[in-house]
């Protein structure tokens, strides 16, 4: 079913931008259009280019915002998502846990 | 002979219908909603276009690119998982990982196989172990998912009397009484789970699941928590996602923030979740088994469409089966479900589902 409803209309997660929009609707209680447009202006990018996975995939190896395949040597998992609070200039709880048990802060 | 097209009756059985009389029903599954639900009804345009969706040839029909909204979930990880859904043998983690990397969500929730608030509570060390392991893993925004579910605490399962019996030998005040009983223990309880999970678990949020099933004081005990959660972890995300299209108004006095609880559609209900402070809101509009597939999704469109409207927060609309004009079916037909929800994105400009 959730597999039907991706392919309809969804952002298609990591594969794209998915989950940086999903992000900042949660995070900044926006809206699709604003934080589509939110996201593609901190990324640097078309709000076009969100869904395309062929246009994200560079730009989530550069920023190391985590990617599907992990054969080369990106971040993933917490380390993604700690250049993920950077980029989109927000804190993210897993990673404020994380950076305390590490005693980081 | 009039050109017939393959569609579903609300239950998900194949029919073949002419597209007059799928446009007789969209007509009248509009009108039925706005009526119910006291909100406009969709305009030529919209019911053309809605015609459109419903009478494409193509098996599967999609947004056009550029109109992609994001998704969420309640009950994901253990639906690859538990034994009562699909049954692989993978763990929670692993299934989240799945959904991640596999089914390629935006956002996933992670919860307990019973997915019901007040089970958590003697496992809570457990959960919060579990959700650790998947944050450190899971890159995309994962909560923590539960039910409100205050039957549970009604006899004979929980300590409150059940108000149903009480309403039957007519003690309906004692009825009230016990209903602000549970509630206050179901805010409680939710509040000091949700505590836990996101100060050990490091969860992205919460995803209150089914609000509202046992009535308005489930809607009222998850709006008091909400509010006392936002202002505790004022970062945290939270999804609140509804039971049903109307309130049940098993107690029927109960006000927060001075609004009758009792009797709101989707519309109304999104006020009160983004008051509290909710992020994300799921209205749920339940589908008729004995009507068509176009007259549940042309209802439920017209329901969505004006609480996507007025809503000041993202609305993820509840999609899966027998909600939101899918045929209420376990195993829903790829037909319909892309057609709803394209319609959902299209006409009643949803931010998820």
């Amino acid at each position: 079913m959730r597999g039907v409803h991706v392919a309809t209309s969804g952002m298609t997660g990591m594969r794209a931008a998915g989950d940086l929009v999903a992000r900042v609707e949660f995070a900044k209680s926006m809206k699709i259009g604003d934080a589509k447009a939110y996201v593609a202006k901190k990324l640097g990018v078309d709000v076009m280019d969100l869904a395309d996975e062929n246009a994200m995939k560079e730009v989530r190896e550069e920023l190391g915002l985590g990617t599907m395949t992990e054969f080369r040597e990106t971040p993933k998992g917490i380390a993604a998502k700690m250049n993920i609070e950077k980029v989109l200039d927000l804190k993210i709880n897993s990673c404020e846990l994380f950076r305390s048990l590490a005693g980081f802060i | 002979m009039a050109t017939e097209y393959m569609t579903r009756m609300g239950d998900g059985r194949r029919v073949f219908m002419t597209r007059e009389d799928i446009l007789a029903d969209i007509e009248a599954g509009v009108a039925e909603g706005a009526d119910s639900a006291e909100v406009p009804a969709l305009s030529e345009e919209e019911i053309e276009h809605l015609l459109e969706i419903v009478c494409a040839k193509e098996r599967i029909v999609t947004v056009e690119p550029g109109n992609e909204i994001v998704m969420s979930q309640d009950g994901g990880a253990i639906s690859i998982d538990s034994e009562h859904t699909s049954g692989v043998p993978s763990g929670r983690i692993l299934a989240t990982l799945m959904y991640e990397r596999g089914f390629c969500m935006d956002s996933i929730d992670f919860g307990h196989t019973d997915y019901s608030f007040k089970p958590v509570k003697p496992l809570i060390s457990v959960e919060c172990q579990q959700m650790r392991w998947v944050q450190e893993a899971v890159t995309v925004p994962v909560l923590y998912g539960a039910m409100p579910n205050m039957g549970l605490y009604y006899t004979p399962d929980g300590p409150y009397e059940n108000p149903g019996d009480l309403m039957k030998a007519f003690k309906i005040q004692e009825a009230r009484e016990s209903i602000e009983k549970s509630a206050d223990h179901l805010t409680r309880d939710i509040i000091w789970i949700v505590q836990k999970m996101m100060k050990s678990g490091g969860a992205d949020g919460i995803n209150f699941d089914t609000t509202g099933a046992a009535g308005d004081g489930d809607f009222f005990a998850a709006l008091r928590a909400v509010e006392f959660l936002r202002k505790e972890f004022p970062e945290m995300y939270i999804e609140m996602g509804m039971a049903g299209e109307s309130m049940l108004g098993i107690h029927g006095e109960l006000e927060y923030k001075g609004k009758a609880v009792a009797g709101l559609w989707p519309h109304k209900q999104v006020e009160l979740a983004a008051e509290a402070g909710a992020n994300v809101f799921g209205p749920a509009v339940n589908t008729n088994t004995t009507r068509s597939f176009a007259w549940n999704l042309a209802r439920a469109v017209t329901i969505v469409k004006e609480a996507s409207k007025v809503s000041p927060i993202p609305v993820h609309v509840n999609m899966g089966n027998g909600v939101g004009g899918v045929p209420m079916f376990e195993l829903p037909t790829l037909d319909a479900l892309s057609r709803a929800n394209k319609a959902m994105v299209e006409l009643a400009h949803v931010d998820g589902i």
